[in-house]
């Protein structure tokens, strides 16, 4: 079970400046153990910075974090992945000379059978072995990269998956093989907790809870069946959240610096 | 002829991935003599009457032999200067596996400059592997400056993969190449510097054929106070493709300067270089430090990965 406690997230305005901006504002949110839990909102409202939060990415200024009864506020990202925690990337970082097997051992944390290996690829809808031989740098598509990402959390098996935007930069095609994927995890998922991040209707169905974030509060929160009524009422924004553009579903240029 | 005691197999070990003799045509080096060298049936290997060194005469035809030519050096303040000529027969097909390993304990320079040429007749294809690697207790340097020459005749193919391992004090590398009609060049160069290490490599390569090809990958790794400068030069004279490459991940106080160089002579001629330097992503470890390892796994992993 994973429990955020009067989270406080703010950042300075500038560089140089002692005035801050705060991005979560005094959030509290239980995930229990098993839950499928969508977070969902408008660009801007913290949802990615609450993810970052809980992998230990980002330390937030005040509140407290803890998992399975453990407080992890200030665990580092080695220590929170040991204890469960995994997080697939918005946009996955790409590694000159390292082999996609390689990725996928590192993310089990053990030798993996190449079977075994083309298994999860192909759960991602990379359904070539040749995949397992490839770099994981830049003759990879950004849809490519980001499929292996989601691989490399299959290969792992958290007890806490973090996803952040997983539909973001897979193609249409693709998406179906994803939400399919999504949908065995959580089948299979003996108290295993999922957390996405996402703006995808196909996405928010499979939940079983739907946090709503806006300016870094929680909107709206709850069970399914209640909060997906309002998500439909995005014309009428007022109430409810608001989805605004859902996010570009062709291959998205991802920035290497290496 | 020499003797090979344990520091000398470890050295063997890691440049050429040699344990005990190899089978078939090598010829093994130690502080400027001959340990052992033998030929097969369709390798021949001899000495130089002239100068030190030996020239490598591959029969045309010959397909998947190995052939193993390691120097070591454990002696301090010794410079061995040796020419390796390998003339390759027409469509012969063999792996060629070099380096040098220095064991200096003294604390004088040790020094080894290899001048490897080769000569590939028409449609043979090369696989060239070489490791430079540093050891030894002593302040004395560890100097590695190697000349390649590499000659290919019509429709060839050579795909050479060069490697500093670690521990090189100081390296100038020169690498010559002309390329005839339809032949394909794949040189990957590889260099780890640390300390106050310094490394030089100059490349000139020669596209005179037409539909002539190279590609040039060059990756490095500069950490604390080193030194790197990669400086290659592509000239296409005819209908060609030409290809530089060169990443470079730079740590610590390390420099890094990257100048590569595309002169085109032909209007066919298609040429392009990338250049790019940069610290370790912190996304990349950032990434890894998800999956379980601390930052300082990270980094040498993604370290391992970039190099090999």
């Amino acid at each position: 079970m994973l429990e955020l406690k009067n989270i406080v997230f703010e950042v300075p305005v500038d560089e140089h400046s002692s005035k801050t901006k705060r991005i979560i504002d005094d959030l509290s949110l239980t995930i229990e153990d098993g839950k499928f839990t969508v977070i969902t909102g408008p660009n801007g409202g913290g949802k990615s910075t609450l993810a970052k939060l809980i992998m230990g990415i980002e330390q937030p200024t005040s509140g407290t974090i803890l998992f399975n009864g453990q407080d992890v506020t200030h665990a580092s990202i080695t220590e929170r992945a040991n204890l469960g925690i995994g997080y697939g990337f918005q946009q996955p970082a790409r590694f000159k000379g390292m082999k996609v097997k390689k990725l996928l051992e590192l993310a089990a944390g053990k030798r993996l059978p190449a079977l075994q290996c083309n298994e999860y690829l192909s759960k991602v809808g990379l359904c070539s072995a040749a995949y397992l031989t490839r770099e994981v740098d830049k003759s990879l598509s950004g849809g490519e990269v980001k499929r292996i990402e989601i691989a490399t959390m299959l290969a792992r098996d958290p007890k806490l998956a973090i996803y952040d935007e997983p539909e973001a930069g897979i193609d249409l095609w693709s998406f179906d093989r994803l939400t399919e994927t999504f949908r065995d995890i959580h089948e299979a998922r003996d108290d295993r907790s999922i957390v996405i991040i996402s703006h995808q209707e196909r996405i928010i169905q499979l939940a079983d809870d739907i946090v709503c974030l806006r300016d870094g509060r929680i909107e709206d929160a709850g069970p399914r069946d209640e909060i997906m009524p309002k998500l439909g009422l995005t014309d009428r924004a007022q109430f409810g959240c608001t989805l605004t553009t859902p996010t570009e579903l062709h291959l998205t240029k991802i920035p290497t610096t290496c | 002829m020499a003797e090979l005691n344990k520091i000398d197999e470890e050295l063997l070990a890691q440049i050429a991935d040699l344990h005990g003799m190899p089978r078939g045509a090598f010829n093994i080096r130690k502080d400027g003599q001959l340990v052992e060298r033998s030929s097969s049936a369709n390798i021949d290997i001899e000495a130089f009457t002239d100068k030190q060194g030996i020239k490598i005469t591959v029969a045309p035809g010959t397909k998947g032999e190995t052939v193993h030519i390691p120097v070591i050096m454990t002696k301090t303040g010794i410079t061995d200067v040796v020419y390796n000529d390998f003339h390759i027969g027409e469509g012969a097909d063999v792996t060629i596996v070099a380096g040098c390993g220095i064991h200096n304990s003294g604390d004088d320079a040790t020094e080894h400059d290899g001048i490897h040429s080769f000569w590939l007749g028409k449609g043979s294809r090369v696989r060239y592997v070489e490791k430079h690697y540093g050891e030894g207790e002593g302040t004395g340097d560890r100097i590695l400056n190697p000349t390649t020459n590499v000659y290919m005749g019509e429709d060839s193919f050579c795909e050479m993969e060069m490697t500093q391992l670690k521990g090189v004090s100081s390296t100038v590398r020169e690498t010559n190449c002309e390329l005839a009609e339809g032949a394909k060049l794949i040189l990957t160069e590889k260099l780890l510097t640390h300390g106050k290490q310094t490394a030089v490599s100059n490349m000139d390569i020669r596209l005179k054929g037409e539909g002539s090809n190279v590609q040039v990958i060059s990756r490095s790794v500069a950490q604390d106070d080193s030194y790197q400068v990669f400086n290659p030069l592509v000239v296409g004279e005819a209908a060609c493709h030409g290809h530089v490459q060169c990443d470079a991940i730079i740590m610590g106080n390390a420099k890094v300067k990257a100048i590569p160089g595309i002169e085109a002579a032909s209007e066919d001629a298609q040429l392009i270089h990338e250049a790019a330097i940069g610290k370790i992503a912190g996304d990349q470890i950032i990434k890894l430090m998800t999956l379980g390892m601390s930052e300082e796994e990270a980094e040498q992993e993604i370290l391992n990965d970039f190099l090999s």
